[in-house]
């Protein structure tokens, strides 16, 4: 008998012109529809076995948040209908919420009450609560004084207080220290090991990886894909790319960032393009494949050969990768004023998966402290996803052969020789 | 609905607490200011009706008898409006909860009835403590005075539930409950006496619901005098109306509320 099934499930958002619209369907009965239907999550049919991992992968806006909302009980469905069986605890967004003026001890244990735990369990569980957050004495302090992180540590420990039958986790954790997403990976795939079912959605492909064996991709609220999540993730970086490449501006803007340009002007940047192998736009690239960054820049004034320069930075604004034409013993010959020149960088990307942004520059000789003609800050960004090679964890792909052999035959060996 | 919120009693009676100590807790006095506060009001109108004005209520000739009628109209009433107001912006101020955390979304209301109650209770024993004190305690008609809290809180919750759950989707509800709220107070008698109106007033302030129940407490704490039970039939059809309603509003919009907060 499956955990979770969930047959055709649908979630409609009601768009209203004007807000007194709603109260013309409301008088009406329903016979009058004023509103446009948005749906955010439409036919959607699954079914999750008992202890099994699926993750929930799809681009924001994708219905992800929707479909584990409607799981857990906190929205109802427009249509459809689904089945959760046993004890659910979920991480939905950030932090308990239960009251920001409740102490830490408060909070847990009302959100244990509302986890289902009975009196006595829950109990017994605050103080191993209060160990496994690291909170201490910020325990006696209002959730409100807690930093983003020390609220996730506490969420997460009241809902893994106790193993749950189902444990939903949305991207919450990704908010929290190195040190407590690796002790919360632990705990989760603890209680996969004594049988709860997990559902888990992200954007870190190698996080699915790591703990599914089954993963589904959603796109506008629709299931576009269900399978391994190699394939499905194949799927989705295919779709990534195309659509990026459709909308790179609109990406930028709705990334939140806002392109910072600075400089003289004496030389100016026309334009920034990535491209792959085949010198085709591409904003998604395997680890170890070549990307290469195109700059086209225009002088306005007759100058010697200028310096073109990119950064690659992490998503936490980490400086990767950076090198420029003087670095790299390449010249132009003099430019006079209107000339245009293109300058290609072919890098080969042994990153780690993630998102990245290049910020490109024109100056003089070796840095921009000396003259900055153009500096362009996150001109674009794009995605490293994980390739064919075998798995790995961390920032950089650092190429590496393993070796395995006996100690004691080798010892051998060597008295043998 | 019920067998849900029984499941989910220890989260409503452990919010009601710390409601309870959160609104109290962090001041010198601590639940003593829930009696400051309408002691006060009495003690302005006492004075400025009682004895400045000279305004006597039938049946009890001096300034103290005008204030223990104040005292029953505007106690009560304030127990009445806690339920009102709190319930009108529960749901909004739980929005983080409801939207992350599944519970039976009536636990909030029900928080809310909870911890007027209890304040209740706390202002209500001191103002018998005063009565006592005073010389002036009403007798066991005083048991009388429970009904008719009861029979109040049911229609200020069905109303506030109603009121509740709207006001997320219309924010004015809550400014209208404000003015509408000031407007009852004054169409009640709760200041002056019933008899004091012209005849064709009285008429019309009778059908106020409020009315009946606060000339109840009224004829209680003044005289000792037992209700006549019978005459509060509308009040009751009127509150199971509310309560009704308050659960139909509940279950056609509980589910939106997440979407909407």
């Amino acid at each position: 008998m499956p955990r979770i099934v969930a047959r055709s499930l649908g979630k409609k958002y009601k768009r209203y012109r004007h807000p007194l619209a709603r109260l013309v369907e409301w008088a009406s009965g329903d016979r009058i529809v004023c509103h446009e239907a948005e749906w955010a999550l439409r036919g959607v049919s699954f079914e999750v076995g008992d202890g099994e991992s699926l993750g929930i992968i799809g681009m924001n806006g994708a219905g992800k948040s929707t479909l584990l909302r409607v799981l857990t009980g906190t929205t109802l469905p427009s249509e459809g209908s689904f089945e959760v069986r046993g004890r659910v605890a979920a991480l939905l967004e950030l932090g308990l919420g239960v009251h920001p003026e409740f102490t830490g001890w408060q909070n847990a244990t009302l959100a244990g009450q509302l986890l289902g735990l009975d009196d006595e369990t829950l109990a017994a569980a605050l103080p191993w609560v209060q160990e496994f957050s690291e909170l201490g004495d910020h325990m006696d302090q209002p959730v409100r004084t807690y930093s983003t992180g020390m609220q996730v540590r506490l969420a997460f420990s009241v809902a893994t207080a106790v193993r749950p039958d189902v444990l939903i986790v949305d991207e919450a954790l990704s908010v929290g220290d190195a040190y407590f997403q690796h002790k919360s990976m632990s705990r989760i795939r603890a209680f996969q090991e004594q049988g709860t079912t997990l559902l888990f959605v992200t954007h870190d492909p190698a996080a699915v990886k790591a703990l599914c064996r089954r993963a589904i991709l959603l796109d506008r609220g629709t299931l576009l894909r269900d399978g391994p999540p190699d394939a499905v993730f194949d799927y989705y970086n295919a779709m990534i790319a195309r659509k990026e490449d459709e909308a790179e501006i609109e990406q930028v803007e709705s990334e939140g960032r806002i392109a910072t340009r600075s400089g003289s002007r004496e030389a100016e940047i026309v334009a920034v393009e990535l491209l792959d192998d085949a010198r085709v736009p591409r904003r998604s690239f395997a680890v170890g494949e070549t990307a290469a960054i195109r700059v086209r820049l225009r002088t306005n004034r007759d100058m010697p050969s200028p310096t073109v320069g990119f950064l690659i930075r992490d998503r936490l604004g980490n400086d990767v990768f950076g090198s420029n034409s003087f670095y790299l013993g390449v010249a132009h010959e003099p430019c006079t004023a209107g000339d245009e020149v293109c300058a290609t960088f072919d890098v080969v990307l042994h990153v780690g998966c993630g998102s990245y942004s290049v910020t490109v520059a024109l100056h003089t000789e070796r840095a921009h402290v000396d003259a900055s003609f153009d500096w362009w800050d996150r001109a674009l960004l794009f995605q490293v996803v994980p390739g064919r090679g075998p798995g790995f964890t961390g920032v950089a792909a650092l190429p590496v052969r393993a070796t395995l052999s006996r100690p004691a035959r080798d010892a051998r060996d060597g008295t043998a020789g | 609905m019920l067998r849900n919120l029984w499941r989910y009693r220890s989260f409503i009676l452990g919010m009601a607490r710390r409601e309870f100590r959160a609104r109290y807790l962090g001041s010198v006095l601590g639940s003593a200011w829930a009696v400051v506060h309408p002691l006060t009001l009495v003690l302005v109108y006492t004075v400025i009706f009682g004895h400045l004005m000279r305004a006597r209520v039938p049946g009890a000739p001096d300034a103290v008898g005008y204030g223990i009628f104040l005292c029953a109209g505007i106690f009560t009433w304030g127990a009445f409006t806690e339920i009102l107001t709190r319930s009108v912006t529960v749901f909004l101020e739980n929005g983080n909860l409801i939207k992350k955390m599944s519970f039976p979304r009536a636990s909030l209301p029900t928080i809310v009835l909870l911890s007027a109650l209890v304040n209740f209770a706390i202002v209500f024993g001191i103002l018998l403590a005063i009565l006592l004190a005073l010389g002036r305690f009403p007798g066991w008609a005083v048991l009388a005075v429970v009904p008719l809290v009861l029979l109040q809180q049911a229609l200020a919750l069905g109303l506030g539930t109603t009121l509740g759950v709207v006001n997320v989707f219309f924010r004015d509800v809550g400014h209208l409950l404000a003015i509408a709220l000031q407007l009852w107070f004054w169409f009640t008698p709760i200041v002056y006496p019933l008899t004091v109106l012209g005849e064709r007033t009285q008429a019309l302030v009778r059908w106020n619901p409020m009315t009946n129940v606060v000339v109840g407490y009224q004829e209680i704490l003044l005289h000792g005098r037992w209700p006549e039970w019978s005459a509060y039939l509308p009040q009751i059809a009127l509150a199971a109306g509310a309560l009704l309603l308050g659960r139909a509003t509940f279950r056609r919009l509980s589910g939106e509320l997440a979407d909407h907060l």
